[in-house]
């Protein structure tokens, strides 16, 4: 299944045999895999090929810990920049080089947009901060590839608009033409990427990172027209959501290497994504859910050898609740701090009105002051409340459709278990019809059995070694998560902290500059 | 310009500023406050306990000095809304901030109408404030008798005189910008109350977040879950803090701005009825005139009598009212001084404090492994 080893990354073929380039880690080829990449480019590939499923659990030596911390406000991707410079200020993906002990790579998944101030604007205290450490990165690692999507534009008029973003990617990596390049993607290309990875990839039983959803009101709106906020809110959180989805779909090594990754991010023109039907409307949950119940009704049910993947599955099922739970209380505190820039405002006019009445000369430029105050509050609370909803709702978002794809993935396995016993019985079936022919003595008929029964004996083998092998990759990709996931989390929790400090710092200098004011009135 | 007070009066025997409403307790559907104040002998403390009614009983007695010359120039301390329990959609809505959490800010309000009563050198002399303040038993419950402040009578006539042009350009100017005024304070006040609403509820919200982290925190040994879980466990301290960050600030803003602005709003209340009283004096004083000219020689007389005992008072309260609306001009300027001081201070202590704890609460997250 492996393909021939010496060649440069070769392109995955459309069909199943994706064997070439991904890790096989049932096949005794991992040394083999070692060999492909002389250039050093992937090393991250090979060294999941070498390492064991247990290995997963110990903790890799932290090369890269100063970086996690310094990469928290690399990871935001609410940027609108249109300076290159700082395109990739906070887009930053790093694939760790192959650690010596063999164990798993850390990888420093990137997907955190930074708290908007307004949801359009860039906050420029978050932007210094970022450009130091990743020159640090930088320095630390030599493989990487960046990718950040950016200047949402409208193109076209009517009904028939729509919205081009910039994805734009930089990297050290041989397979890719250039070191940085960018490209125009409409919507629909993302989710036709996602369409193709889909197919390919998760019969391998990869998670594969879902795009964000389709919204016919959210659209509508823009190709009326894209100033009005609620038009400008809905692109950036798009352009936000489709910039944590490619993070997440680069920082998978074996993804990378698929061959309409790169197309993606390389090629000028894309063929149109056409069918991307399945997104629309019912909403990527429902389509895994649908997907889910299909393998249940089917009629051979598997017996869990391996109490492992049931338990994984009820946790994340668990989880998957929990988050949601987590959600709907943040939905709400996003609305309250909405309400709150609204009430602040109206209060701030009516304090300036108050002052603009007001007789004694003190008082009234007090009660002004107290209204640029308030004024300035609701700007903080306008950004507090981006800060929010981008680093917290659309975190719980994200992994509740993660957690959505790596139950497909979970359905996968059983999918294949279930391949594998009915090429058994069907094996069963021709082992008995050759009986029946042998007792019958046919010959001619018994040839054409013997020869089917060969063929279906390896089709067993193969169906009992991809089922094995998917086993491995749901294993290894469901600790991947996890670690990801705590680092995720972690990563804009800092950033939220940040942003917080900051805000009360500002807060704290507002009061400063009043309280004179205050104590001037006589 | 004022007459000699004809009524028997006393000086307080209490040290004004010392004066408390320490707790309101709760007997069934009634309110009780508790309040204190302190001998100027040095020899003690006065206990007594009121109910909204005593506090009535007081406002009317005052109200009812009918033989104090003037007095319907004075402005008198606005007494807030009566306080309930399990309120109405309404009272709560006139109750405005006051109505918020236990009473307190309404407390803090009950005690400013008596200190403000205490210190007023016409009310503070009438013998009413030494028994409420001094007496063990409950003031008399007995309804005063019908005074010149009948609510109802007033709102009745109130449309045709309000309006009603001056003779005094001074009390012209000023009845037209109390208008605006009361306006704006009262905006200013409801909108306030909306602001520190929206806070309260954005305290429950991260009440409820921070619960719900704990909830996903994991049992087992695998060592990423657990990591996951300290983040969890890590997060929802944050919020702990967000949560008590927000309360304080509401609770400052309650304290000072709120209760000033309240205040504020309610004495140009005051104000506007103390103006609309001296209109009316206005309105009759005109008609006594119109009928002295008027007068047959038989009635003229008499006429002119009633219509010199019209000026003296008007000119009476015309002049009380002058003296009050300085008196209150420089208050309001001073309150509402010290109401944007404390509330900037305390504002201020908030954010550090919120400041350092962000910090900590950083830091502890740079450092987990």
């Amino acid at each position: 299944m492996a393909a021939s080893s010496d060649r440069f990354p070769p392109p995955l073929p459309a069909t199943e045999e994706t064997g070439a380039v991904t890790p096989d880690m049932a096949d005794g080829d991992s040394d083999e895999g070692e060999d492909i990449f002389v250039n050093n480019s992937i090393p991250v590939a090979v060294s999941r090929g070498v390492s064991q499923p247990d290995n997963v659990n110990e903790q890799p030596p932290d090369l890269f810990s100063e970086e996690e911390a310094g990469s928290t406000t690399a990871k935001s991707n609410g940027v609108h920049s249109d300076d290159d410079n700082d395109l990739f200020a906070e887009a930053h993906v790093e694939l760790s080089t192959n650690t010596p002990g063999g164990s798993a790579p850390k990888e420093l998944s990137s997907s955190g947009p930074c708290p908007a101030s307004s949801f359009t604007k860039s906050p420029a205290s978050l932007q210094p901060t970022s450009l130091e450490q990743m020159e640090e990165d930088e320095a630390e690692d030599s493989f990487d590839i960046d990718v950040a999507v950016t200047n949402p534009e409208k193109v076209g008029d009517g009904m028939g608009a729509y919205v081009a973003y910039k994805v734009s990617t930089r990297t050290s990596l041989a397979m890719f033409r250039n070191k940085t390049f960018s490209v125009r993607r409409r919507f629909s290309d993302f989710l036709g990427l996602y369409e193709k990875l889909n197919v390919k990839q998760s019969l391998h039983g990869f998670i594969i990172p879902p795009p964000p959803e389709k919204s016919v009101v959210g659209m509508t709106k823009v190709k009326v027209g894209m100033d009005d906020p609620s038009s400008v809110e809905f692109v950036e959180r798009r352009r936000a959501a489709l910039e944590r989805y490619l993070q997440r779909v680069v920082s998978h090594p074996s993804l990378l290497q698929d061959p309409d990754v790169r197309d993606f991010l390389e090629r000028e023109e894309l063929p149109r994504a056409v069918s991307t039907q399945a997104l629309s409307g019912a909403g990527f949950l429902k389509m895994i859910n649908k997907a889910s119940d299909a393998v249940n009704k089917m009629t051979i049910k598997m017996n869990e050898s391996d109490t492992w993947f049931e338990d994984k599955f009820q946790e994340m099922e668990n989880e998957e609740q929990q988050l949601k739970k987590l959600q709907a209380v943040v939905d709400s505190l996003v609305n309250h701090r909405k309400e709150l820039c609204g009430s602040t405002a109206v209060f701030a006019k009516s304090m300036a009105m108050l002052g603009n009445s007001e007789d004694n000369t003190a008082l009234s430029r007090a009660l002004s002051q107290l209204a640029e105050v308030e004024d300035k509050m609701e700007q903080l609370h306008q950004e507090q409340a981006a800060s929010d909803f981008f680093i917290f709702a659309e975190l719980l978002a994200d992994y509740i459709r993660l957690l959505g794809a790596m139950r497909g993935c979970f359905d996968q396995r059983v999918r294949a278990w279930q391949r594998w016993q009915e090429a058994q019985s069907t094996l069963q079936k021709k082992r008995e019809a050759e009986a029946k022919l042998l007792w019958a003595n046919k010959p001619d008929k018994l040839q054409q059995a013997k020869e089917e029964i060969t063929e279906w004996e390896s089709r067993v083998t193969q169906y009992e070694r991809d089922f094995d092998r998917l086993g491995m990759t749901v294993r290894k990709e469901v600790l991947r998560f996890e670690k990801e996931k705590a680092k995720d989390f972690k990563s804009q929790i800092m950033k939220y902290l940040d942003a917080m400090l900051q805000s009360q710092q500002r807060i704290v200098k507002f009061w400063e500059a009043f309280l004179p004011e205050a104590k001037a009135i006589a | 310009m004022m007459e000699e007070v004809k009524e028997v009066t006393s000086t307080l025997s209490v040290d004004i500023q010392s004066i408390k409403v320490t707790e309101v307790v709760k007997e069934g559907d009634t309110l009780t406050f508790l309040i204190v104040s302190e001998k100027l002998s040095g020899t003690g403390v006065y206990h007594v306990d009121r109910t909204y009614d005593d506090f009535e009983w007081l406002q009317q007695h005052l109200y009812s000095q009918e033989d104090v010359s003037g007095i319907q120039g004075v402005i008198f301390p606005p007494l807030p809304v009566k306080a309930q329990v399990n309120a109405s959609a309404k009272v709560i809505k006139q109750l405005g901030i006051l109505g918020l959490g236990e009473w307190q800010p309404y407390c803090k309000a009950m005690e400013a109408f008596l200190r403000q009563i205490a210190t007023h050198s016409i009310l503070g002399k009438n013998k009413a404030v030494e028994i409420f303040l001094t007496s063990s038993d409950p003031p008399g419950r007995q309804r005063a008798r019908k005074n010149i402040f009948n609510r109802l009578s007033q709102a009745m006539e109130g449309m045709r005189k309000e309006g009603h042009k001056d003779v005094d350009e001074f009390f012209q100017t000023e009845r037209d910008h109390n208008i605006v005024i009361t306006g704006y304070a009262k905006t200013a006040a409801e909108r306030f109350l909306d602001v520190v609403q929206t806070e309260q509820k954005i305290a429950v919200a991260c009440g409820h977040f921070s619960t719900a982290l704990r909830l996903c925190v994991e049992q087992g040994e695998d060592p990423d879950k657990l990591d996951f879980s300290k983040v969890c466990v890590k997060l929802s301290e944050v919020f702990d803090s967000i949560q008590k960050n927000m309360t304080s600030v509401t609770e400052n803003n309650v304290s000072t701005l709120g209760l000033g602005l309240d205040l504020e709003s309610r004495y140009q209340e005051a104000e506007k009825e103390m103006l609309f009283r001296r209109t009316c004096k206005l309105v009759e004083l005109e008609i006594t005139r119109r009928n002295a000219e008027k007068a047959k020689p038989v009635k003229k007389a008499a006429m002119e009598e009633v219509k010199k005992a019209a000026e003296t008072e008007f000119d009476h309260i015309s002049g009380v009212a002058k003296d009050e609306i300085a008196r209150l001009q420089a208050a309001r300027v001073k309150m509402l001084q010290q109401a944007l001081v404390q509330w900037c201070e305390k504002q201020l202590l908030t954010a550090k404090e919120s400041a350092d704890q962000f910090n900590q609460h950083l830091r502890a997250f740079r450092g987990m492994a």
